[in-house]
């Protein structure tokens, strides 16, 4: 709670400013009950007519004085609230782009965002609420029984006997509907998971004929939602009559013992009068603050949701050589990688040197470590044990900022951003002439499609390139890469959507383009590997073979087994019908 | 009459709210009416709530009165209290709160089944609408809208049931019966109450409907705001690879102050209106105090007079505020009820009358006949294909991506119905065949197995609902799903997550196998998994595939040499039509297309 309290600071001059202005206002709304008394009781019972206008006067004139106090008071609130939010954001979004990707996967990436966005709105309007009803509920439930104890403090004891009938209800109310309305969440989550379930499985649902199955499991959670329901919603409608009848018979009696007093002199009617008016006021600010008690367990678990992202250090902190990396040799050292401490191990101990000039395959099933191999190099990810060295040097010590920008990499997942394809390519080096764009993308293969829009390199794209077909993502995904003129380029998996002569273009431009530097392929196909100058072969974590094709061939068993399924075959059937 | 005045009255008001254009009015008239026809299944509940909400504010409205009267029988002063009146008067004031109590929760008893129920059998409709819908439905509309509609818009609904329409009734009646109790104790009084209480109603609407543009803005530059946060943070890893954390951030401040700019103005201003709603009732009081006071040296109005007065001018303040609020809930819920009523209204996929054959057992002889069909008219995705399947027969169709493959799979389950041409099973037309009965005939595995949030033992099941635990575990050996089963941690009563995310794709596949041998149909469509399988699992897969098409008439949409090469026929489509046929050595000899394509993978790619 201190670490966003800790925001409010900058604006604790308005903070403070916002409950002054609201006090004004409800000290305005305690005076007029009371002036109202002295009417009847001096005004009229004394047949003052000037007293009584002047006091009705005096009325409106404190009533005006307090919309100028409410309306400063949401003034403040509102400029106090929402700076509040945006600057949290702010914080929250910076400290996003410092995760490292451990950070990252701890949160997911759908958690990070509703905690950025919902969350963090969720936490404004509760400071805006603790501002004007967290100040002004108190103030009145004070204010009201101070006033109620000044006309008659033996009345007011009347208070002492349904205060605590009061905070009994309620305290019953939230203790047992709270975790009812747990249930009833449940239950609704059940309905619109088998809802959601037959709308993305409708085919298999229609396939197998199973509607009336469907309906039956559907009705089910159905009716148990509507009894929940029925029962949470007769819980809170039942406490609540009974909640206001307590309050009412406190009125009753206020009006007999009043009464009484009168008889005996110790009151006078206006007295009653106002005495009523302060007792409703204070009953209905406690069931205020009941509401309130429900809305800040809401908040809280923003609250806490949000505190988790400040309280998360990033992983991974930059080192402190700033020589760039000029050739790109690139050593593993007895790596050993896992995400998670208590995971198997995902990386064993890999050891290789990749030399400037050389472009290196990885090939291997899913899951055999491929991406997280490359994913080291740029010190995405910290390695268990061992080390990673590029141009000679542990990519601990080095500047992250320098080290990632020798790096080119393409991701498995060709993404772009809104904006037009210029921008999205200069992504790779911004401050890039139009020629060297344009160079890139021809060594991509991009340049022709681009060209063939009517706005050629000034084409909009919509979020994460939408308008585009998977092919034309990734070959910009690789000019993006290329523009950077990097000393490693990393190609995960990136020509998949590509056909295979383009593909081929690509390779040719790609050894041109990287001649003397470091270039990794990883690819789940054969025929991407074949022209490398070293082919890694992973199997669960481990490298198990490492050579050209044509030693692999001989001597690596995984390796033939992939050979085998994916071409054997086909070249030999296709030789067969050649014949 | 309790029935009319109560729900035609928030009709009548809503005509006067949406008074934008004649159809929507009429369509607004429309479905409030669908929507109490539904309500008017619980008549009996319904006029009992009524009646209770009648009852409870009649008695709400009588208790300032009483208080007015129990100030005058102590406003002459010590001593001379006059507490016989005092007495009965308190006591008919417990009396009132009582039996107020009471009706209440009567009311609020009866009504949240009457609530409840309605929505219940509005959702069980949709849901039963939905599961008779045909696919082109769920194509053309995106899974997110259909599940808005039957969540948000149904919760809508539920809470104007719940709230609204009580609360509206309640309202009209304690504006009237107030305004009615005000006249009848000092008309002067009432008249200047009058004055002040319209004023500041129609000043706060004035009021909302300025601060409703401001909102608006507020809410796109939310919207752009929460637009970049999730582009950028589900780009965070390029954004790091990049190194371009710097230039988003700066981009983020810029939008994100756009947003606190709009957001301060739109907070300031909408923060005006509830101590303007407090001034106004602190100035009714201000008046009738003074007035009230003034009347009262004059002799035309007793304290008690006022006293009641001060109470009754709060409870007329109050519902006018309320009965608006409330009609823009109503507002929003016609329009939510609308838009589910849309979808009841959709053309089901229901039998036609000619489908009259239902055959008892199939014996798979299917029959393409110049189908052509596009899932948008004038845009055929199959042009004039002809093609047969006898019994037992296996049919290869290759082709690219966006051949249309998948399509004849949809038109054999008649999710869809081809534009001319015919489709026959054992000579029969499959558009007169019952479609259950042809369903049931048949099965697929498609690439991605569609998994439920159960366990393994009840999605294999699917397949045959009637199926013994032993016939289930049988399937799963036969497509060798049955290892990787045992070696989960509750074996096949492993509960599933939503859509099985925590198998690998190669497993949902063997799955969908297991629950198609279960179902043992005479035709079976398979559409082989392309990506994202590795080598060991695909030949798992490839195993049980060939198993489970042994003696059944099988469709197989192809990407696998082996596959391809044990078929009785290989159909190569290209851009909706068959280009090529024959077995794989005819069509190797011919080097055409099919040729071309083997070739292609020859270079590590896919058919």
């Amino acid at each position: 709670m201190k670490k966003l309290l800790a925001y409010l600071k900058p604006y604790w001059k308005l903070a403070v400013l916002g409950p002054l202005a609201m006090f004004v206002e409800v000290a305005c709304d305690l005076m007029q009950p009371n002036l109202m008394s002295q009417i009847v009781d001096e005004g009229i019972k004394t047949g003052n007519l000037d007293f009584v206008i002047k006091t009705g006067l005096h009325m409106v004139l404190i009533a005006i004085i307090g919309i100028a106090g409410g309306i400063g008071c949401s003034f403040f609130a509102g400029i106090v609230s929402q700076s509040f939010g945006a600057d949290l954001r702010e914080d929250l979004y910076r400290r996003v782009e410092n995760f490292s990707f451990k950070n990252i996967d701890k949160f997911t990436t759908g958690s990070l965002i509703t905690r950025l966005t919902n969350d963090v709105v969720q936490l404004q309007t509760a400071v805006l609420v603790m501002m004007r009803m967290m100040v002004r509920t108190p103030l009145l439930l004070v204010g009201s029984f101070i006033m109620a104890v000044r006309i008659n403090a033996r009345l007011a004891l009347i208070l002492i006997v349904c205060l605590p009938i009061l905070l009994i209800l309620g305290y019953l109310l939230i203790k047992k509907a709270m975790p009812f309305f747990t249930k009833v969440q449940q239950a609704l989550d059940k309905v619109n998971t088998i809802l959601q379930e037959n709308l993305a499985g409708i085919r298999v649902v229609k396939a197998f004929v199973r509607g009336e199955y469907e309906k039956q499991k559907f009705n089910k959670a159905n009716d148990n939602l509507t009894r929940l329901n029925i029962t949470a919603s007769r819980m809170i409608g039942l406490t609540m009559p009974l909640m206001f009848l307590v309050m009412n018979m406190c009125i009753a009696a206020a009006l007999w013992f009043g009464g009484m007093n009168v008889n005996i002199g110790t009151m006078q009617t206006g007295e009653v009068i106002a005495f009523i008016n302060y007792l409703t006021q204070i009953l209905f600010s406690l069931l205020r603050v009941g509401f309130m008690l429900i809305f800040f367990s809401r908040a809280k678990v923003s609250a806490d949701r949000v505190i988790e992202i400040l309280s998360t250090t990033p992983e991974i902190v930059s080192g402190s050589c700033d020589s760039p990396v000029e050739k790109g040799k690139v050593e593993f050292k007895d790596v050993y990688f896992s995400y998670s401490e208590k995971q198997e191990p995902v990386l064993k101990d890999i050891n290789f040197t990749a030399l400037p000039g050389q472009m290196i395959a990885i090939i291997g099933t899913t899951g055999s470590g491929k991406t997280t191999l490359v994913n080291l190099i740029p010190r995405f990810y910290d390695v268990t044990s061992g080390s990673v060295l590029v141009d000679d040097i542990d990519v601990k010590e080095r500047n992250l900022k320098v080290l990632r920008s020798a790096i080119g990499i393409v991701p498995q997942n060709p993404l772009l951003f809104s904006g037009t394809i210029i921008e999205n390519i200069k992504w790779g080096k911004e401050d890039a002439t139009e020629e060297e764009v344009i160079a890139a993308a021809k060594a991509a293969q991009a340049h022709d499609f681009i060209m063939s829009f009517p706005e050629n390199y000034n084409t909009v794209l919509g979020q994460r390139g939408v308008n585009l077909s998977g092919g034309q993502k990734q070959r910009l995904t690789i000019a993006r890469a290329l523009l950077r003129k990097p000393a490693i380029l990393i190609l995960d998996d990136s020509t998949s959507a590509v056909d295979v002569t383009t593909e081929a273009r690509i390779q040719k431009a790609l050894k041109e383009w990287m001649k003397d530097k470091t270039c990794f392929i990883i690819t789940s196909r054969i025929s991407s590997a074949i022209s490398a100058d070293d082919i890694l072969v992973m199997e669960e974590g481990q490298i198990i073979g490492r050579g050209t094709h044509s030693e692999l061939i001989e001597s690596c068993a995984i390796y033939q087994e992939i050979y085998h399924s994916q071409m054997d075959k086909l070249i030999e059937s296709t030789a067969e019908g050649a014949i | 009459m309790v029935r009319q005045g109560g729900f035609g009255g928030p009709g009548r008001r809503h005509r006067r709210y949406t008074s934008t254009g004649d159809s929507t009015i009429k369509d607004s008239r429309k479905t409030l009416q669908r929507l109490w026809s539904y309500l008017g299944r619980q008549k009996l509940g319904l006029i009992t709530v009524f009646l209770m909400v009648l009852a409870s504010s009649v008695l709400n409205l009588a208790s300032p009165y009483l208080l007015g009267r129990g100030i005058d029988a102590m406003n002459l002063g010590k001593g001379k209290v006059d507490f016989a009146s005092l007495k009965v008067t308190v006591l008919l004031l417990i009396g009132a709160y009582l039996l107020g109590t009471l009706t209440t929760a009567v009311q609020t008893y009866i009504m949240a089944s009457v609530a409840q129920n309605t929505v219940r059998d509005l959702r069980r409709d949709l849901f039963a609408k939905i599961q008779t819908l045909p696919i082109r439905f769920f194509d053309t509309r995106s899974r997110g809208e259909i599940m808005s509609r039957s969540t948000n818009d149904i919760d809508n609904i539920n809470q104007i049931l719940n709230q609204s329409i009580i609360q509206i009734f309640s309202s009209i009646l304690m504006v009237a019966g107030s305004l009615f109790m005000m006249f009848w104790i000092s008309p002067l009084l009432t008249f200047l109450n009058l004055i002040i209480a319209p004023v500041g109603f129609l000043l706060t609407r004035k009021i909302a409907s300025f601060t409703h543009q401001q909102f608006e803005l507020q809410q796109e530059a939310l919207g752009d705001l929460n637009g970049y946060i999730e582009e950028t943070v589900t780009g965070q890893k390029v954004i790091k690879a990049f190194g371009r954390e710097q230039n988003v951030i700066e981009s983020f401040r810029e939008i994100n102050k756009r947003y606190r700019s709009a957001a301060v103005k739109a907070q300031i201003l909408s923060g005006i209106v509830p101590p303007l709603m407090n001034t106004m009732g602190n100035l009714s009081f201000a008046t009738v105090a003074g007035v009230g006071g003034w009347l009262a040296l004059r002799g035309i109005v007793s304290v008690g007079n006022i006293a009641s007065l001060l109470n009754y001018s709060k409870q007329l303040n109050r519902p006018l505020n309320e009965i608006a609020d409330q009609f823009n809930m109503i507002q929003s819920a016609v329009a939510g009820a609308e838009r589910v009523f849309e979808i009841m209204d959709e053309i089901s996929e229901t039998d036609d009358p000619q489908e009259i054959y239902t055959p008892e057992k199939w014996e798979g002889n299917v029959v393409f006949d110049d189908i052509t069909f596009g899932y948008e008219k004038d845009k055929p995705v199959l042009k004039n294909i002809t093609m047969q399947a006898l019994p037992g027969q296996t049919v290869a169709l290759v082709g690219p991506t966006g051949a249309g493959k998948t399509t004849v799979v949809n038109l054999l389950m008649r999710f869809y119905d081809p534009d001319s041409g015919k489709i026959c099973v054992d000579g029969y037309n499959i558009r007169q065949v019952k479609k259950d009965n042809i369903r049931k005939a048949s099965s697929m595995v498609l690439q991605d197995t569609h998994l439920f949030s159960d366990t393994v033992m009840e999605n294999i099941r699917y397949g045959r609902l009637d199926a013994t635990d032993e016939e289930v575990i049988k399937a799963a050996q036969i497509a060798g799903a049955h290892s990787f089963i045992s070696h989960l941690s509750q074996g096949y009563n492993t509960l599933l997550s939503r859509d099985g995310g925590n198998l690998s794709q190669g497993q949902r596949q063997m799955l969908a196998i297991a629950r198609a041998a279960l179902a043992n149909p005479t035709i079976l469509i398979l559409d082989e998994a392309t990506s994202n399988v590795d080598t060991r699992t695909e030949i798992k897969i490839q195993k049980a595939m060939k198993i489970l098409m042994e003696g059944r008439t099988s469709f197989v949409i192809a990407h696998r040499l082996s596959t391809i090469r044990d078929a009785d026929e290989i159909v190569v489509i290209n851009e909706g039509r068959i280009v090529e046929r024959g077995t794989h050595e005819q069509l190797i000899e011919k080097k055409g297309f099919y040729y071309g394509l083997c070739k292609s993978q020859q270079h590590g790619y896919q058919i």
